[in-house]
């Protein structure tokens, strides 16, 4: 691991200000962002644990806590809301039986959400990993998830 | 690919060579592979174009691009054929071939062409859709024309010649002249003159400058600077070298939201081609102008779209404004002038150094020149992106272009402005689109998102969602905004409830009043926005809500029940199979079924599968 | 360079070193304006609101933090008008809805007339801490260590040791105790040892050797030690003795 996040730091010149994009790289890497490569980086770049801590949960696009095999994106944007979006929500946590935020027991998938993705004219929008759901209907969601669950 | 450009003749030669290439007598097919069409499958699409291309091996006769957003998002996937222009929608995998055929023949593939809804004809022309036909695309038209991972389509159109004649021909003085003369106001929802800006942010002192990109569109609902920046990144680029000449800039930001990947990857792609060519660092065409750009990714932060907060992020810190009572153009990121615009307004800039502030005046109103490019969702008929000369109607935008409100439902509201902007009713349509008359009625134009409501959406649980979004959004640096949004949200979420009380409408306005007088930021200072708009406007829902403890809408779930309409059950057990909570059961066939109200969780499975209207909300 | 400025602060006009903010004009001449967030050695932050002020700047009347607006040739500034004073009401209410048990809250809001919340009683808080962020700032600005951070956002926004686990870098000094407004930070030194529970920190105390009183955490010594390049037995009697 050492290796790896020297790797990153060295990307972005061991460059303070780029401490997003070097925290999205370790993420991108380890799919969260854990503990020891935190620690790793507070050291090898001299910035404060308590910094990158506040930095981590800031900023909603990083995980602390290990994420799922799948990451399951609901969203809640306004165009979305009109046309049932938390009603989309409401049946995937039912689905998986988690809330969002969470990971399934079996690991394999994360529930989060995201404030718009740009879609909105096939809302409701769902996007497990790569690929987009759209025109969401509660009715759907059974089916969409079976197809990530092998 | 050519070696670097060092002059403006280099740059001239090859683009009357890329431009022969266009010219050269071939069909093209424009598929839209924008991240809107792809729910829509538009990727498999692309592909089966480009396999099917290859496997008839008619490069020389016709040419694929596929390209980035082409507006009319509802009907993808979508694409043009040239020539004649003509508009295809909703194209399946399996069209391709015919399609493919078709075009090689000079025919149309009827049943993929728009239908106009008032004659049942088909339009062919992408001009006479009326989607299109009162449009006008002078910025977003381009991506039809070009494949954004494509420096040569950019050049061959004409891309990049406004910088050489700025580099070449103009002085920074003048640049700005011509930017303060054409009236471009910012893109980004401020609308604040781009000219004058620019021109304190040269007069600032201090050697180091910079300029940004502010690509972080967090408004949901809108993906206006989406489709612009994934589907031709270098008309922003090439606005933004032209601007960091004119203030005296050599370092450039494009920060871009988290959740664009393909306007990241597009925007990354044509920096390292910009670059290649000479168009990017140093000694730019050969002028000796030095210009390099970092691009920033967001960390899923809306607030970073405040000026302010992107620039702390930029620093390496956490997305909290700071007063702004010294303007960041004074100092910005590290204390230095910088000059942040939006994507938008930087898209703008290559078309009024090419055609003249007067051709730019031309289009819109006095003060409000230009276009304006909204993301127009929500229950219109016909959602995507639209391009429209700032002073049109609210209902020349919703019904002319939008096609009315789907499903022959009425028209109840249209939101702008995103999270900071207003909820405008049915009197107001007659309004004109611009940056001061949507500020005089509330709310405001924003990055552009228009969301249209009907007669199915509640207006005190959009400002309840509102709420529940700024809630999330809030930095939490100041009192007013992390308190006063939390409590709004309180007060809004027990109305919902049927917990409202009388004097919860007098609170909410002490407490917006507060925000707008204390904020730290437009952040909390416009989140009062949509409650004030939905109260004046809406002020019916609200009493319903809090004096008969009814939801009109059939919305909020505590004030609402799902009953069946035995007359209209013919039992076919539909709703019994998709009722997550089993509270419906099944009496056998022509027999109506039965709902345990109970049990009902109000999740609208059943009211959304019934196909004989069986299931009334009351 | 230091130019004067002439504004005028309740109707009397003052003179004034440009470069100075409304909040230090008025202290400097016994105008009382009041601050939560606010501390004379560490850098204005704006988060508490409490010392806005009402500005009219030519025709342009509008509401700002004392403590960061620069002063300015001409600028017309009221310190109590009603719209201040409205704000300050409904900044205590909000504040006294979150610490309704807390007494600086409960005082300073009683002096603006806030007698009770406003919101309903089911969503009153209890909370100690504003999030005003002085302790997280005193720990990076003055200490240097920066030992605690403001973790999380919005209405989770609150001063947090890292990971929710023992502050690492903390060395005990205490300054975030003694800078806290509402005394939300809990410092206690009780045989020989000093905890603050909130960081969930624990430091041994060093005693003098003369007086054999217990006076800082050997920690904190060991930090300015270190950082001055002092010798080893600098600390080892206390300053009262020395």
């Amino acid at each position: 691991m050492k290796d790896s996040i020297s790797k990153i730091v060295k990307k972005y010149g061991n460059d303070k200000s780029q401490l997003v994009s070097i925290l999205q790289d370790i993420q991108t890497e380890y799919n969260y962002l854990p503990r020891s490569a935190l620690d790793k980086l507070s050291k090898k770049m001299d910035i404060p644990q308590s910094h990158i801590y506040s930095m981590a949960t800031f900023f909603r696009a990083f995980s602390l806590k290990e994420r799922g095999k799948h990451i399951v994106n609901v969203c809640l944007g306004t165009a979305c809301h009109v046309r049932g979006g938390e009603l989309i929500l409401d049946s995937l946590e039912r689905q998986l039986d988690i809330k969002r935020g969470n990971t399934t027991k079996d690991r394999n998938f994360t529930l989060e959400t995201v404030n718009c993705m740009g879609c909105c004219a096939t809302g409701p929008v769902v996007k497990i990993d790569e690929e987009y759901f759209g025109h969401m209907t509660n009715d759907k969601v059974e089916p969409m998830i079976k197809k990530y669950s092998e | 690919m050519p070696s670097k450009l060092k002059s403006p003749q280099d740059l001239e030669k090859l683009q009357q060579m890329l431009s022969k290439n266009l010219d050269a007598g071939k069909s093209r097919i424009s598929v839209c592979n924008g991240t809107a069409c792809r729910p829509y499958g538009s990727n498999p699409v692309a592909e089966a174009f480009k396999a099917e291309l290859e496997k008839r091996g008619v490069g020389n006769q016709l040419e694929l691009k596929v390209t980035g957003c082409h507006g009319f998002c509802e009907r993808g996937p979508v694409a043009i054929v040239e020539p004649g222009n003509l508009f295809y929608q909703k194209i399946k995998v399996e069209d391709v071939p015919e399609i493919v055929e078709k075009t090689l023949k000079g025919e149309t593939v009827g049943r993929l062409l728009f239908k106009a809804a008032e004659t049942g004809k088909e339009v062919a022309g992408q001009n006479e859709v009326p989607f299109y036909r009162n449009q006008t695309r002078i910025v977003l038209g381009n991506n039809v024309r070009i494949d954004p991972t494509s420096i040569e389509d950019y050049i061959a159109i004409g891309g990049y010649s406004a910088l050489s004649k700025a580099l070449h021909t103009m002085q920074p003085d003048q640049i700005i002249d011509v930017i303060k003369q054409s009236g471009l106001r910012g893109r980004g929802g401020g609308g604040f003159p781009t000219g004058l800006k620019w021109e304190t942010c040269r007069k600032a002192h201090g050697d180091i400058k910079y300029v940004i990109v502010n690509a972080d569109e967090g408004d949901p609902g809108a993906y206006a600077n989406e489709g612009l920046l994934s589907g031709n990144p270098h008309s922003v680029l090439e606005g933004l070298i032209i601007g960091a000449f004119a203030i005296g800039a050599h370092q450039g930001y494009v920060y871009v939201r988290n959740e664009y990947p393909l306007a990241l990857k597009n925007i990354n792609i044509a920096m390292q081609q910009a670059e290649k060519l000479g168009l990017l660092g140093k000694d730019i065409l050969g002028s000796g102008f030095d210009f390099s750009v970092r691009i920033n990714r967001g960390g899923g932060a809306f607030v970073c779209g405040e000026s302010t907060a992107l620039m702390a992020s930029l620093e390496g810190k956490t997305g909290e404004p700071r007063a702004k009572y010294i303007h960041t153009v004074e100092k910005g990121l590290w204390d230095r002038p910088s000059d942040l615009n939006n994507v938008e307004t930087w898209a703008n800039i290559p078309l009024i150094i090419s055609k003249g502030p007067e051709w730019f005046n031309s289009i819109g109103s006095k003060g409000n020149t230009g276009t304006k490019i909204f993301s127009l969702t929500g229950k219109v008929n016909n959602t995507g992106l639209v391009e429209v000369p700032m002073g049109i109607k609210l209902r020349d935008i919703i019904f002319d272009i939008g096609g009315g409100i789907r499903g022959n439902k009425k028209f109840k509201a249209v939101q702008t402005g995103g999270p900071s902007g207003g909820c405008l009713p049915e009197k107001l349509l007659d309004l004109a689109v611009d940056f001061d008359e949507l500020t005089k009625a509330g709310s405001m134009m924003g990055s552009g998102g228009m969301i249209v409501m009907d007669e199915d959406n509640c207006m005190v649980d959009v400002a309840r969602y509102f709420l529940t979004f700024l809630e999330e959004e809030s930095c939490g640096k100041c009192v007013p905004c992390r308190e006063g949004v939390k409590r709004m949200k309180q007060i809004l979420t027990d109305i919902t409830e049927g917990k409202g009380r009388e004097s919860d409408l007098d609170l909410l306005k002490e407490l917006s009043a507060h925000l707008k007088d204390s904020a730290l930021c437009a952040l909390g200072s416009s989140a009062p926005n949509p409650v004030l708009t939905t109260i004046k406007y809406f002020l019916d829902e609200y009493e319903a809500h809090i004096k008969q403890k009814k939801c009109p809408a059939g919305v909020c779930k505590s004030l609402i029940k799902f009953s069946i309409i035995k007359e209209k059950c013919p039992g076919c057990g539909m709703c019994v199979k998709v009722c997550p909570a089993h509270a419906i059961t099944d009496m056998g066939k022509k027999k109506p079924v039965i709902l345990d109200q109970s049990k009902c969780i109000k999740c609208r499975t059943c009211y959304d599968v019934c196909r004989m209207g069986a299931v009334k909300i009351e | 360079m230091s130019e004067s400025v002439t504004l005028t602060i309740n109707g009397q006009k003052y003179s004034a070193k440009k470069g100075k903010t409304i909040l230090q004009v008025a202290s400097d001449n016994g105008i009382k304006i009041p601050t939560l967030c606010h501390h004379e050695e560490i850098e204005p932050y704006g988060a508490c609101r409490l010392c806005i002020v009402e500005i009219t700047r030519g025709t342009r009347t509008r509401i700002v933090t004392s403590c960061l607006y620069p002063v300015e040739d001409g600028l017309v500034v009221q310190t109590d008008s009603p719209a201040v004073v409205r704000n300050r009401k409904m900044l205590l209410d909000l504040l006294l809805t979150r610490c309704s048990e807390n007494e600086v809250i409960r005082d300073l809001a009683g002096q603006y007339g806030v007698k009770t919340s406003s919101f309903r009683e089911e969503y009153w808080e209890k909370h100690d801490c504003i999030v005003c962020g002085l302790c997280v700032r005193a720990c990076e600005q003055v200490v240097g260590v920066s030992a605690i951070s403001l973790v999380d956002r919005g209405i989770h926004k609150e001063p947090k040791p890292p990971y929710l686990e023992k502050a690492r870098d903390c060395i005990g000094c205490g300054s975030c105790y003694y800078v806290c407004p509402t005394h939300a930070i809990n410092m206690e030194d009780k045989n020989g040892v000093r905890r603050i529970d909130r960081w969930k920190v624990e430091f041994k105390l060093k005693k003098c050797s003369k007086c054999g009183i217990e006076w800082a955490p050997v920690a904190q010594l060991e930090y300015i030690r270190k950082k001055w390049n002092l010798p080893a037995d600098f600390f080892d009697i206390c300053p009262n003795c020395k």
